[in-house]
């Protein structure tokens, strides 16, 4: 019987959460790596045993783990970060250059084709790569060297590159997304990136619709519909239907259109899901109420999902890389939150349980549906 | 031989017990013994010192004979209680976050 595996980073250390099919008993086990944290965990597609884990200390710096044994067990790979050549300048918050240095990965995303190749998007922002099953990493220099870098300008979390989308018909395409300074694509694996951010509009910069220094929080795709991407920027729910090359606005009745984390189903690419959090300023939901929001249009027409989520006295977050969705069908759809609970739901939504309730803060959700 | 004392994240990084002992080719200073450190446990490469710039993590110190010798210059000599194994050569991470 199929069964999922879901990973999850949080604040001290990393946790693997496995179920059967029908995803109603749990098994948890960790933490793993325990104090350190856990960025993000994610599993090969083609090697589901194959994990990456990003561990990070404020003290001693960025490790990359590996494990061979879908989360058993781990051993630490390569950990040396080096940008390509001079690293350069960017934008320090007053706007003064400010020196690029390596500080953490935020996101691990394995290649669709070859366990040993992985992308890193890291802070300060720049993609590495490895073939080697993480061993050695070298920047993708392209994208940070394209004309922009020397203007972006760290988020409140950092100038982290926290969303990397392969293509999945499309080898030499992919997505990246950085806080703050916007969406960028690459049509010939990397070598050369271009913003895609047309149609972005962010009153806090002092150009709205500017080339680059939208704050990207999250984009998402449909594997079946890849030129269709969504996005969680700071504000406003947005969608493309030409692979970035132009945006709308999609949040429509939505009480709030600040957040973080945003997917897709697995088997309804018009299905999306985000999770509205009051304001940038007050990182909590509205009301005290935990909702999920499901649009089956694609955007515009939002519904609340909220049975089995807390609807008082709930202030907690959900952060960008802390949902995903399984393949099974029905979908899954899971999150986690600062508070430390694992919300999962095995009907798309329309009913929600927690698998955990006491983690440490929940960085990262990954799930891995296996045969 | 030089004994090296690991705070608890990288003994358990580099799975080791709480003391680390080292043969040091030369003089013994902070960076013969970070060297031979590395050297012996390559995993601990990069969370003591920078990768490129070999400078020490900023939350990190070094400790020996009750003395604080962070801010020594990396060539200058450990004393003698630490070259001779009668005193450890301490890493300490800061007491500070959650």
């Amino acid at each position: 019987m199929s069964g999922v595996r879901v990973l999850v980073g949080t604040r001290k250390g990393a946790f693997v959460l496995t179920s059967d099919g029908k995803r109603e008993r749990w098994d948890v086990s960790g933490p793993f790596l325990g104090g350190w944290e856990i960025y993000h965990v994610k599993g090969s597609p083609v090697d589901p045993n194959r994990l990456y884990a990003s561990q990070s200390s404020g003290w001693f710096g960025q490790q990359i783990q590996r494990s061979n044994d879908g989360g058993k067990t781990w051993e630490p790979v390569g950990n040396k970060f080096v940008y390509d050549g001079i690293p350069g300048t960017h934008q320090w918050y007053d706007g003064t250059p400010h020196p690029w240095e390596f500080k953490r990965v935020w996101h691990l995303e394995p290649s669709l084709g070859d366990p040993d190749t992985v992308y890193a998007g890291v802070e300060d922002a720049a993609i590495f790569r490895t073939t080697d099953g993480g061993q050695t990493w070298l920047e993708l220099s392209g994208l940070r060297g394209h004309g922009t870098g020397p203007h972006w300008s760290p988020g409140a979390g950092g100038m982290c590159l926290h969303t990397i989308l392969i293509d999945p018909s499309k080898p030499d395409r992919m997505f990246i997304a950085i806080s703050a300074a916007g969406a960028f694509r690459t049509d010939d694996a990397g070598k050369t990136w271009r913003p895609i951010n047309r149609g972005l509009r962010s009153e806090h910069i002092p150009d709205p619709t500017a080339e680059i220094g939208h704050c990207v929080h999250r984009i998402a795709m449909h594997r079946s519909r890849p030129d269709v991407l969504f996005m969680q920027k700071h504000w406003d729910v947005m969608r493309s239907n030409d692979g970035g090359d132009s945006w709308k606005e999609v949040s429509g009745n939505l009480p709030t259109d600040f957040g973080f984390p945003i997917d897709v189903h697995a088997h309804e690419p018009e299905t999306i899901y985000v999770v509205p959090i009051k304001s940038d300023s007050e990182h909590y939901p509205p009301e005290g109420k935990l909702r999920v929001y499901r649009s089956r249009t694609g955007g515009n027409e939002w519904e609340a999902l909220t049975k089995g989520l807390p609807q008082r006295d709930c202030y907690v977050n959900v952060l960008r890389d802390a949902m995903a969705v399984d393949s099974l069908d029905k979908c899954g759809v899971y999150f986690g939150t600062t508070g430390g609970q694992v919300y999962a739901s095995a009907d798309a939504g329309d009913n929600w349980t927690p698998i955990v309730r006491d983690l440490p803060a929940v960085v990262s959700v990954e799930v891995q549906t296996l045969p | 031989m030089i004994r090296v004392e690991l705070p608890a994240h990288l003994r358990t990084l580099a799975r080791v017990d709480r003391e680390v002992q080292l043969d040091v080719q030369g003089p013994a200073t902070q960076r013969s013994v970070l060297d031979a450190l590395e050297a012996r446990y390559p995993v601990l490469r990069g969370t003591i010192r920078d990768h490129v710039t070999q400078q020490r993590r900023p939350f990190l110190r070094f400790f020996a004979c009750q003395e604080d010798l962070s801010h020594e210059p990396p060539d200058a000599p450990l004393p003698d209680e630490v070259t001779s194994g009668k005193e450890p050569f301490l890493i300490i991470g800061a007491i500070a976050g959650g």
